[in-house]
């Protein structure tokens, strides 16, 4: 194992971040600040309790979320993007490092950043509400995994862009809408029943409504299969890097 | 001769059908710097990125100072320094972050002093917290020079070093190539300069096509394939070249004023001291003469012609 490569890969990526932190960190403490403006106190003081929870408050896990979600596909994806659109993606090739010790330094990097801005909304959102959160453990548990698999995912989305194009529009076309859609912002149980049919293909779901159980002990679906469907979604990312890392696609011919 | 790069029957057929490298065997000996000369397209750049690792060779195998660069990728590759043809670098990153980053890439402990040694070498010491995006090219190439080298490599391969650069600092990396080769650094070139084959290399390489049509000695190599040419100005011009001489490869300039005798060093049927001997005979007058060499360049166009 070579730890030093891990290293260094991880604390350049995370040296990027510090480098952008003011954009890093404004732009989804103004989004959030946004959200709980609009939502929050304009609408939201005019919808009623959602499961006992207020509106205001009901929306925090879910827009926690929405930033970890596109935040770690976006920071994950550029990291190992940037490198192969530069070109110097040559000695990280020739370098004494496995595909794996590469992986762990981008997505480590990646997870951690999303981690910082998970913690930096929690704190923006609590200025707004009283922020009480049930099971903290579990919140961190969720938190954690969701950053960890949605970075493996932003780095095969990486490592699949060949172009600026196709780095944008997985996030775009497909996390932004299942995010949305996937009970961010609502309860399902407020859509007619066919759609909350439609809903439980939506993968986001059980993220949101796992991490919103941790807060308020409500869920659209049980804490297990939220779980669970965290961990496959983990277990699916890695299988598709194992792939690639076998095949040594788009990296090395 | 001790070889420390073993490299047999490596080809490389690229996905798009493209076959890059036919077939190479080549032995690398410790300590020897070696330039793998041929025109653009080649080969060069396939078969320093197979043994360091950037593509899969399709076939063939490659051992660095013994260890397989599959099977041993670590140990091969932490022997190995590349600097590649195009200015990759990112452009945010200072001098002095890239090149620790490099040196941590590559599994050394951290060493600021050999590093600050390193990029003083290098003339790049006072520049070494700028962006790089901020630098000039001659200066980003130096930078590519110091990552390749702070990991101190065994081997180091120079890829097209000199295209696009200044004559400061192709001096200043012929004096660091001196140096890393009086350490003991086995450093391998490629290029489409002969000049610089001819100037620093102790032995040449030349791929076309992705073939290795030879490899040998540089002075051997000017000797065996290297035509001389006997330059003799005369007196009083003649209007045809006297028939005792016309046995032998000898030909007369339009003025009349010069014959030239062209000559293969190597081979026994030539011989000066009877050609000489003969033009004496003719009742030639001699004014004077001088004998001009070929260059690598003149043997490695023959060469290149030959195969196409």
């Amino acid at each position: 194992m070579n730890l030093t490569a891990i290293k260094v890969i991880y604390f350049n990526e995370m040296l990027r971040f510090w480098k952008t932190l003011f954009q890093s960190v404004a732009s989804p403490v103004i989004s959030t600040a946004l959200y709980f403006v609009v939502f929050g106190s304009a609408i939201g003081s005019r919808i009623e309790n959602i499961e006992g929870v207020s509106y205001g408050l009901f929306i925090v896990p879910g827009l926690t979320m929405l930033s970890v979600l596109t935040q770690s596909i976006s920071n994950a994806s550029f990291g190992i993007f940037f490198p192969k659109f530069t070109g110097t993606i040559y000695e990280l090739l020739s370098a004494p490092v496995s595909f794996y010790e590469t992986l762990i330094g981008y997505v480590g990097a990646a997870a951690t950043k999303s981690l910082i801005l998970a913690t930096i909304i929690l704190a923006t959102a609590n200025l707004f509400v009283d922020l009480n959160i049930a099971h903290p453990f579990w919140m961190l548990g969720f938190l954690v995994l969701t950053c960890i698999a949605f970075s493996l995912f932003g780095f095969i989305i990486g490592l699949w862009a060949d172009n600026f194009e196709k780095l944008q529009i997985i996030p775009l076309l497909i996390i932004t809408p299942l995010v949305f859609l996937g009970g961010s912002f609502y309860s399902i149980s407020m859509l007619p029943d066919l759609w909350q049919k439609v809903t439980l293909f939506n993968p986001v779901l059980y993220l949101v409504s796992g991490f919103r159980w941790s807060f308020f002990e409500v869920s659209d679906v049980s804490v297990g299969i939220s779980l669970f469907m965290v961990f496959l979604f983990l277990a699916i990312c890695i299988a598709i890097i194992a792939w690639m890392f076998r095949t040594g696609y788009k990296l090395k011919q | 001769m001790d070889s420390i790069i073993s490299i047999k029957g490596l080809s490389k057929t690229y996905n798009s059908g493209f076959e890059a490298l036919k077939t190479v065997d080549l032995e690398i000996n410790r300590g020897e710097i070696l330039a793998l000369l041929g025109p653009n397209g080649a080969g060069k750049t396939t078969l320093i990125s197979s043994i360091c690792g950037i593509i899969s060779p399709s076939s063939g195998s490659v051992t660095v100072d013994g260890f397989d660069i599959i099977s041993d990728f670590r140990k091969t590759r932490s022997m190995i320094g590349l600097v590649p043809q195009e200015l990759t670098l990112g452009a945010f990153d200072t001098v002095w972050g890239t090149v620790r980053f490099s040196r941590g890439l590559f599994g050394a402990k951290r060493d600021d002093a050999y590093l600050e040694q390193l990029l003083k070498d290098l003339s790049l010491f006072d520049k070494k917290d700028s962006e790089i995006r901020a630098l000039s090219g001659g200066m980003k190439r130096r930078v590519l020079i110091a990552k390749a080298l702070s990991h101190e490599p065994k081997v180091l391969f120079l890829d097209e070093p000199t295209a696009g650069v200044d004559v400061e600092l192709r001096k200043d990396m012929w004096k660091i190539v001196n140096k890393l080769r009086n350490q003991g650094v086995t450093i391998i070139l490629t290029t489409h300069y002969i000049e610089e084959a001819e100037e620093i290399a102790e032995r040449v390489g030349v791929i076309s096509n992705g073939e290795l049509l030879l490899v040998e000695k540089k002075d051997e190599l000017m000797e065996s394939l290297g035509k001389k040419q006997l330059l003799i100005d005369l007196k009083e011009s003649v209007k045809k070249i006297p028939s005792i001489l016309e046995k032998y490869n000898i030909e007369l300039n339009e003025e009349g004023t010069q014959i030239s005798y062209t000559y293969v060093v190597k081979d026994e049927t030539a011989d000066v001291s009877e050609v000489l001997h003969e033009i004496t005979n003719s009742g030639l007058l001699l004014k004077d003469l001088k004998v001009e060499q070929s260059s690598l360049e003149d043997i490695f166009v023959d060469l290149v012609k030959e195969e196409l």
